[in-house]
């Protein structure tokens, strides 16, 4: 069934399914990070059941510059986007997951979101890995557990995924894996790797207390 | 009076939560999971936006999922809907309080779910 990617979108997905099933009993997330393009709707939208919806905040931020002649300082407005999706797991809970764009100005500005999140998949795209850097930046700066999913594109080169963690310099346990965010099954594995992740952060935790 | 929310074009967003900017209750997150309580009515005073959210949790949503379909910002709806919870119009459906992160038993069940897919 590996191949199926987008058959349930059509008469699965439409008005009717909208609503969460009335036997879910609890809801838990899961952070989708990575720089612009790197593919994260196209994974929630993989394994969504519903059409991924999006969400947009309008957060003022200062500039950097100061106004010299008015000696105020400007303000710009920018729009900043969330795309998600949803899957019901066992009838009893939903599992939402979260495109979170990887700039700081965003997780500061959605400051709920992290909170109490299973964890964040990271994807990156080797191709440009530089514009991964302030994702990992911002991970760095959260206990939120992550696991990297390098999204593979038709022309993306064959490197070895130890290269990738020296790359990226991150912690050598880091879990690793590749995926192609186009295709159900395959997104669906790189989410396990997650979970099974904040497993074990999670037995640790516990066994600490 | 005139209800702003009327107005079809652009309007500041507080203008939507009558005045407030922060939620009443920090327990709403993008994934709380609201449904009406059909047993209790808007009264006449409720806004249009207000009885849209209301109309529009005649079945489960989350808060995002909400905010989404409703085209409003999560915040703007966060602070709508701790209202809506306050005055008995929502009620929130998720077992006991959030923990801060899931715990192990959960985890697992998640796991489950996912390989079962």
């Amino acid at each position: 069934m590996a191949s199926v990617v987008s058959d349930h979108r059509g008469a699965d997905r439409d008005e009717a399914d909208r609503y969460v099933s009335p036997t879910v009993r609890q809801s838990v997330k899961i952070l989708v990070s990575g720089p612009f393009g790197v593919g994260k709707t196209s994974l929630i939208d993989s394994v969504s059941e519903i059409v991924p919806l999006r969400t947009e905040e309008q957060m003022t931020r200062q500039s950097l510059g100061v106004d010299s002649l008015m000696g105020v300082e400007r303000k710009t407005c920018t729009t900043v986007a969330l795309d998600f999706g949803r899957i019901t797991l066992g009838g009893d809970i939903v599992l939402y997951l979260y495109g979170t764009p990887g700039q700081r100005r965003f997780w500061d500005h959605w400051a709920g979101l992290a909170e109490g999140a299973i964890g964040a998949l990271i994807l990156v795209d080797t191709r440009r890995l530089e514009e991964s850097f302030e994702v990992f930046d911002q991970m760095e700066l959260s206990d939120t557990p992550f696991a990297v999913a390098v999204n593979v594109f038709p022309d993306t080169p064959d490197i070895p995924l130890d290269q990738v963690v020296a790359a990226l310099d991150l912690p050598t346990d880091t879990p690793m894996t590749s995926c192609r965010a186009l295709d159900k099954e395959s997104s669906i594995q790189a989410l396990i790797t997650l979970v099974e992740h904040a497993m074990g952060s999670a037995r640790l935790a516990g066994a600490q207390r | 009076m005139v209800d702003p929310t009327d107005y079809l074009g652009p309007i500041r967003p507080y203008v939507l939560t009558g005045g407030q900017a922060r939620p009443s209750r920090n327990t709403v997150r993008p994934e709380t999971l609201l449904v009406a309580n059909a047993d209790v009515s808007l009264p006449p005073s409720a806004t249009r936006q207000h009885r849209s959210l209301v109309q529009l949790c005649r079945g489960m949503l989350s808060l995002a999922e909400a905010a989404a379909h409703l085209k409003i910002p999560v915040s703007v709806a966060a602070v709508m809907v701790s209202d809506l919870v306050d005055t008995g119009h929502l009620a929130v459906r998720t077992v006991g309080a959030d923990p801060d992160t899931p715990n192990y038993e959960l985890l697992e069940r998640v796991l489950h779910g996912l390989r079962s897919l």
